[in-house]
């Protein structure tokens, strides 16, 4: 069996940053894993531009994104495994994937789980209705468009409102197709507010908040769907349907971590965020073995995934060169008050990075509220903000220093209160 | 009265441009100075940069990503993607690569987003 160093799953931007930090830190033996025939990962198809705002101060389309990236870790001649598909991972490290060659075993001294996520499906809603075909998940349709130059369909209903639902329902209508509307189930939307002008006021199409699909209708193609108004708690009223006839139906209702080799793995997983539960490192449960991107918490800013992912390089890289895991004291990071989660969850300040971003995500629209870090049930800093929203993640920074004032603190906690 | 909603930040503020009878333009409902050259900008002179595909010969994939150089009037969006239509190109193409030259007569160039080795 092959033995390498690291072993990177994924060939998106979080695997391309992770492989240029653990290179950056002396780990020169790298193996990538891509399942694609081209590295970049979802990037590829995400053709639109405003990428790279923090990172190279500079509005860049997702592939040029993509290729700042590839081009370094060529530079570095870290090989991409392309077509190659991983299949399984032991908790002892042992990669089983399938590629032109067969398949292939491979023993690596560390691994970076950086797989992504996919998108929630049809299935995930139990919309009612026939099976007709015209129902696409917004990436699917992404794809079909930008890489494949086929239109899924012309009359278009958009169920979500998400980022990538508002940039398909501009990309549709460029390419001749007309957008109905764009239904969402919560009295808000989670797409930035510049894709709800650019993507939908700029070409009129209406967007229908407090809103879902209730039936899908067609028997070999989408004729129509029914949409409904809902209540507070998320029900259809009745009475308030209507008809929408449309020959597509395009689905943008959440983003899930792929995490199913992480769980061959035998790594813990957070029902929160779907993705692995890591420390300050981004160290899963199993030793040895990283995240980051996507398959450990959706992100909405790829700026963030590459930040994120160079540190799982940069730790893997650490790991694998001290060849021994250091004796750890974690110290747990607590949510409370309208905080979902956190990434990581715990944090060994004496091994951590200073500062160390906590990232995290709220779980409704807070407006003039305070962004409070209390070590033990001493506040440490609170940050005012004049609006908090699910749909853009947030960050608090820890410090060494923080740590040290507030010695013997048995966990950290990150709350939202009132101003 | 002309109703703008903000993108520089998730507030979103509704912003409504009046003109009164000595025809002298109001702004109102901006939070901050980045609102008001926001809207300042809508009403003189919006702009986007546009992004599509156009045909790609030869490559792994059959579009290839392109976009204009520089923002372009909202006004000639549809006239430039009219103007993308018909465009195919060869491997292999280099990000930024000129695809159409000063398309629409705004003065921007359609270029390459993406690199496309030779197969």
């Amino acid at each position: 069996m092959q033995e390498i160093d690291l072993a990177i799953i994924g060939g998106g931007p979080a695997g391309l940053a992770a492989a240029l930090g653990a290179h950056a830190e002396g780990v020169k033996d790298i193996v990538i894993f891509e399942r694609d025939s081209a590295p970049g990962g979802i990037l590829n198809q995400c053709i639109h531009n405003g990428f790279g705002l923090h990172t190279f101060k500079e509005e860049l389309t997702g592939p040029e994104y993509a290729e700042r990236f590839l081009q370094q870790v060529l530079a570095a001649k870290i090989p991409i495994w392309r077509n190659t598909m991983v299949l399984d991972i032991t908790p002892g490290r042992v990669i089983t994937a399938v590629n032109e060659q067969g398949e292939v075993k491979v023993k690596a001294k560390a691994i970076i789980l950086a797989m992504g996520c996919r998108e929630r499906p049809r299935g995930a809603l139990n919309i009612p209705g026939t099976r007709p075909a015209g129902i696409f998940t917004a990436g699917t349709a992404q794809k079909y468009v930008n890489l494949n130059g086929y239109l899924p369909g012309r009359e278009v209903v958009i169920l979500g409102s998400g980022d990538i639902g508002l940039i398909m329902a501009r990309r549709l209508t460029l390419e001749g197709a007309h957008v109905q509307a764009v239904v969402e189930l919560m009295p808000f939307s989670t797409g930035l507010k510049r894709n709800i002008v650019q993507c939908l006021d700029d070409f009129g199409i209406p967007l229908m908040l407090s809103h879902t699909v209730t039936e899908i209708i067609g028997k070999k193609r989408v004729e129509a769907v029914k949409i409904a108004q809902v209540d507070d708690k998320r029900q259809p009223i009745a009475g308030t349907e209507q008809l929408i006839k449309c020959d597509t139906l395009l689905l943008s209702v959440g983003l899930l971590p792929e995490n199913e080799l992480s769980k061959s793995a035998g790594v813990q997983l957070s029902p929160i965020t779907g993705g692995a539960v890591v420390d300050d490192r981004l160290q899963t449960s199993v030793e040895g073995i990283f995240a980051c991107g996507n398959v450990l918490h959706v992100h909405d800013l790829v700026d963030f995934v590459s930040e994120e992912s160079m540190l799982a390089g940069r730790s893997a890289a650490r790991y694998i060169l001290k060849n021994q895991s250091q004796k750890r004291h974690n110290i747990p990071i607590i949510t409370k008050q309208g905080v979902r989660y956190t990434v990581p969850s715990f944090v060994d300040p004496a091994l951590m990075d200073d500062p160390l971003a906590v990232r995290f995500r709220v779980d409704k629209v807070y407006r003039d509220h305070r962004i409070c870090v209390y070590f033990g049930d001493q506040l440490e800093t609170s940050r005012k903000t004049r609006i908090l929203t699910p749909g853009e993640m947030e960050s608090v920074t820890l410090t060494r220093a923080m740590f040290e004032k507030h010695a013997g603190a048995p966990s950290v906690t990150i709350a939202i209160e009132e101003a | 009265m002309k109703t703008l909603t903000c993108i520089n930040c998730p507030i979103g503020c509704q912003i409504t441009v009046s003109t009164d009878a000595q025809g002298v333009q109001h702004i109102e409902g901006y939070t901050c100075k980045r609102g008001l050259t926001y809207a300042q900008t809508e009403l003189t002179n919006p702009t986007r940069t546009v992004t599509s595909t156009v045909r790609l010969h030869g490559g792994p994939v059959g579009q290839l990503p392109v976009k204009t150089d520089a923002p372009i009037p909202k006004g000639k969006i549809k006239d430039c993607m009219l103007a993308l239509k018909p465009v195919a190109v060869n491997a292999p193409v280099q990000a930024g690569d000129i695809i159409v030259r000063d398309v629409c007569g705004t003065g921007a160039n359609i270029i390459a987003t993406r690199s496309i080795p030779a197969q």
